[in-house]
């Protein structure tokens, strides 16, 4: 059953206001979500001051800088700092986006700092997303053919190539997928935006012979049809991509085998 | 997901398999709802039509061939349309097996009952039986 608040120990109290470096001018508060899973507290809020003078414009800079300067415990994932590996997803802000891209005077100060929404916390802002890659893996991301493979490559004209741009930029952050009602009531049987946008990405390549199998893995009234057509998914995609149209064209693509 | 569980993620999003279903729900809501729309024009235009008249030339109007069938048209659409809406509504949100049977029968309950007490209404104006 869907639930109003959040459960008893998910409950986020006000946490410690970490002091101000002492010489620092030009200071933007952070407030970040802070949990421990070895404490057995509930999470809260920590409110940390950035000297912006020795430090990036970035919130990964930020939350780097944190690390280095003030707290050495604050967890979070980050890898590549230029939105290319999709790590350091987090809820901006109130808004999922990749703290690397995020500039920090793009946001309203104090920068509210959270987790991806609605999924199980590993510590900070380290979110579990077994869930999201399994889902991922069951659209089964690779080219299916039958016909014996060509000596060289599978040809693909440009036209059909084209076809499959603003499907193959998706970098798998989980920030669309975690920003969707529907994900977030039925995260185990709707698939989400992203992995439906991924699917899609192999249904529409010229050079896949599995497009009907893979239409048939779709056909279910949760894996898709939980979609409602929100669009919170297109709206938070880091990357500019437009996941809610990609699903529309799923469900024209079951209609269009029926009709 | 809050249950500790031993079952790997894969097999948690595999479940039952996919239904092999929901293109006709998806596709009979578009339907519908494209319908509602002169349905409903017509309707708010049968409404005004029957504005300050008095019993007798409303039931009249209402009997009439066209009237009547506009508005049997008009509410089996929607008795169907507001059917497959709130079967959606139920799924996306509850998910206890005996509370959710019992909403969708509940659902097919009432939209049956609505759609045949409200056709009932108007063919006993036609037919004034």
């Amino acid at each position: 059953m869907v639930e109003f608040t959040l459960p008893k120990n998910s409950k986020i109290a006000e946490g410690k206001t970490w002091p101000r470096a002492p010489h620092a001018t030009h200071v933007t508060e952070l407030r970040v979500y802070r949990w421990n899973p070895d404490d057995g507290e509930n999470p809260h809020v920590d409110t940390y001051s950035v000297d912006r003078d020795d430090c990036g414009p970035m919130v990964l800079d930020a939350l780097i800088w944190i690390k280095n300067n003030i707290d050495p415990t604050l967890t979070f994932r980050r890898s590549c700092r230029e939105g290319v590996c999709g790590s350091c997803a987090m809820n901006i802000d109130g808004t999922n986006t990749l703290a690397c891209t995020k500039a920090m005077d793009d946001a309203k100060a104090p920068l509210k700092i959270y987790p991806l929404p609605h999924q199980p916390v590993v510590k900070d802002l380290v979110p579990d997303l077994k869930n999201f890659y399994a889902q991922y893996a069951s659209i089964e991301p690779w080219l299916k053919t039958t016909t014996a493979t060509p000596e060289k490559e599978w040809k693909q004209s440009h036209e059909d190539r084209s076809k499959l741009d603003g499907m193959y930029e998706c970098i798998l952050c989980a920030c669309c997928s975690t920003s969707c009602p529907s994900y977030w009531w039925n995260p185990d049987r709707y698939l989400g935006p992203a992995a439906l946008l991924q699917a899609n990405r192999w249904i529409q390549d010229s050079r896949d012979e599995a497009t009907g199998d893979r239409l048939d893995n779709l056909e279910d009234p949760f894996r898709l049809y939980r979609c409602h057509t929100i669009l919170n998914c297109s709206k938070a995609c880091p990357k500019g991509l437009n996941p809610a149209k990609e699903i529309a064209v799923l469900k024209k693509a079951m209609v269009d085998r029926q009709l | 997901m809050k249950k500790p569980q031993m079952r790997t993620p894969m097999r948690r999003v595999r479940g039952l398999g996919a239904a092999h279903s929901g293109t006709g729900d998806f596709w009979h809501q578009r339907v519908t709802s494209v319908a509602g729309i002169p349905l409903t024009i017509a309707l708010i235009v049968i409404v005004i039509a029957l504005l300050g008249r008095s019993h007798a030339a409303v039931v009249q109007i209402l009997g009439s061939s066209i009237v009547a069938i506009v508005m049997l048209l008009f509410i089996i659409n929607m008795a169907y349309h507001m059917w497959i809406g709130m079967k959606e509504i139920i799924i996306d949100y509850v998910h206890a097996d005996t509370l959710k049977h019992a909403t969708l029968m509940a659902n097919t309950f009432f939209s049956f009952a609505v759609a045949f007490a409200s056709a009932f209404a108007i063919l006993k104006l036609s037919f004034g039986v």
